[in-house]
């Protein structure tokens, strides 16, 4: 059995994170072979032969994937699947973009955002906001799955498998890219931070939010947000913590004047330890939170960023 | 220009979703259904592009069940101009999967010749978020997923799409499969007379065998779950107390 893994790499940077993540997820199912695909791609090639258990690298380094388009690089993907049982990657917004158009292009279903393998056939995901899992088996004859990574632990760093480099294939030329407008940030990335704090409607203002940034940066913490704090205005979408937004699994979570909607919850509920801070405290984030402090945030932030 | 809009009928999304007891999936008699929200957004989208002058026909499409009616006449009292129902199931619990959609709206776009198609990114019962980017790998179409804005023009859509990292834009060859996202739009609701006047517009029907098409699921749902729950936790008095329980028992600062 061999397995297909997309790594994760944006222009030339490889997220070690994902991918390693997405690795131990697969480990079970075979050989490993890792596809770097972008532009200038060839440092993020030698660092995915790095991770334990990689069997091969290959890297198809050439301008038509510098900007993760679907179309050239889902030809490429399905050009090369006639070698492998499974292709997968992890569950990231590029990913996601992807797959599914590699797995119509090969005739079979794709299976999204798959939180466990059962086995080479058989993978639990969340449905319904992750108000259910559901166990499904695949009858197709290869396999093609997202992994949301939250749950697993990284692979480690101390292989050293050969890389290939692959000449392109034909470019459908269907779309351009035009620009990338990236959020900078010297803070952790929200989805592998150890300590995400993060803001819900109750902050009540973009300028407010920087009590919990303050608390945030004191933790070296990544900062998220509720989508009710986005779609307020509060915080930009990418902070967004939730079944819209980004699923993440720290060692802590800090939830501040967060109600805990349904859809929120789904987006952190894996997290180690979570602590809610609310002044309502029939809010249902209690119900999820391993210490509650019923408080008005705006005394309680400050106060336990001061106490750190 | 002619555009697609295929809604999916789910659980409304207020519904608390419940397991059945017996594993076998979630349930879903009497529960109130609605369209999918995300093809809400699609379906206001296209509406405002016609309202814009630049299409000329809606045309929503939506596959499964017989009660998916109610859907297409959502779409039609919100501004779609027709609709054409696929049935393809006769029980709500069977649900479709994304590539026998994707193969179902190839059939029915290989005689509409619609240029573009406006779709939901994602469904929110099975969450697969695929349906789109199936099809477009089908037609061989350009697409534009998780779309944020949409910029219209005679042969290609300027996209700008909700990534991990921000926010990407790129430009695509119409015809193109767009997958829209949350803030692309506000949904308009549908007035009284619109409703009405729905009532009156064509409402196509055909079966998934008139297409020619195999919906046999690829996917065998070997059970259906709660969620783990997590064990109940402590109310702390204060600051200095939620200090030292991060700190000693928990130990996670």
């Amino acid at each position: 059995m061999a397995v297909l893994l997309l790594a994760e790499v944006n222009g030339a940077d490889i997220s070690v994170d994902q991918t390693a993540k997405a690795l131990t997820a697969v480990a079970s199912l075979g050989d490993v072979t890792v596809l770097c695909a972008s532009a200038g791609c060839g440092d993020a090639a030698a660092t995915a032969a790095t991770l334990d258990g990689v069997a091969r690298v290959i890297c198809a380094d050439d301008a038509a994937y510098g900007n993760g388009l679907a179309e050239p690089v889902a030809d490429l993907i399905a050009s090369l699947a006639g070698d492998y049982d499974h292709i997968v990657a992890p569950a990231t917004s590029s990913a996601k973009n992807i797959l599914p158009r590699v797995a119509a292009l090969l005739d079979v279903m794709v299976i999204s955002d798959v939180t466990a393998v059962v086995d080479g056939d058989t993978f639990e995901r969340p449905i319904y906001a992750g108000n259910a899992i559901q166990t499904v088996k695949s009858s197709d004859a290869k396999k093609v799955v997202s992994i949301r990574t939250a749950g697993f632990d990284g692979a480690g760093e101390t292989g050293s498998a050969a890389v290939e480099n692959i000449a392109a294939v034909a470019n459908p030329g269907l779309s351009e890219w035009v620009e990338d407008k990236v959020q900078e940030s010297d803070r952790p990335d929200l989805t592998s931070a150890k300590v995400v704090v993060s803001g819900g409607r109750g902050v009540g203002s973009e300028e407010d939010f920087k009590i919990i940034e303050a608390l945030a940066d004191k933790l070296n913490a990544a900062v998220g947000a509720s989508r009710a704090a986005v779609d307020s205005g509060y915080a930009p979408n990418d902070w967004q913590v939730g079944q819209t937004g980004k699923v993440v699994a720290p060692d802590l979570y800090i939830a501040c004047g967060i109600s805990g909607a349904i859809q929120h919850l789904a987006g952190m509920k894996d997290s180690k330890v979570i602590v809610a801070i609310n002044k309502d405290e029939e809010a249902p984030i209690f119900q999820v939170a391993d210490y509650g402090l019923v408080a008005d945030l705006f005394d309680a932030v400050p106060a336990l960023t001061d106490a750190l | 220009m002619k555009v697609i809009v295929p809604v999916k009928r789910v659980i409304d999304y207020n519904v608390k979703v419940r397991v059945k007891a017996d594993g076998s999936g979630v349930d879903l008699a009497n529960v109130k259904m609605s369209m999918n929200p995300f093809d809400e957004i699609a379906v206001e989208e296209a509406i405002r592009l016609k309202e814009a002058g630049k299409v000329e026909e809606i045309v929503a499409v939506s596959i499964g069940v017989k009660q998916s009616q109610e859907t297409l006449r959502t779409a039609l009292a919100m501004g779609a101009d027709r609709a054409i129902l696929i049935v393809a199931s006769e029980d709500v619990h069977n649900d479709i999967e994304p590539l026998a959609v994707a193969k179902l709206l190839k059939a029915v776009i290989d005689e509409e010749k619609p240029e573009l198609v406006l779709c939901g990114k994602q469904a929110i019962d099975n969450d697969m978020n695929a349906t789109g980017q199936m099809l477009s790998a089908l037609l061989g179409w350009s697409q534009a997923t998780y779309a944020s804005e949409v910029a219209l023009e005679s042969d290609s859509a300027t996209v700008t799409r909700e990534v991990d990292g921000g926010l990407q834009t790129i430009k695509v060859k119409l015809p193109a499969i767009i997958s829209v996202d949350l803030r692309l739009n506000e949904p308009r609701y549908a007035s009284l007379p619109n409703i009405m006047k729905a009532k009156k517009k064509p409402l196509d029907e055909k079966t998934a065998a008139d297409l020619g098409v195999d919906v046999t699921p690829r996917l065998e749902i070997v059970k259906t779950s709660e969620p783990a729950e997590r064990a109940a936790g402590v109310i702390v008095s204060d600051v200095a107390e939620l200090v030292a329980k991060l700190k000693d028992e928990a130990g996670v600062i």
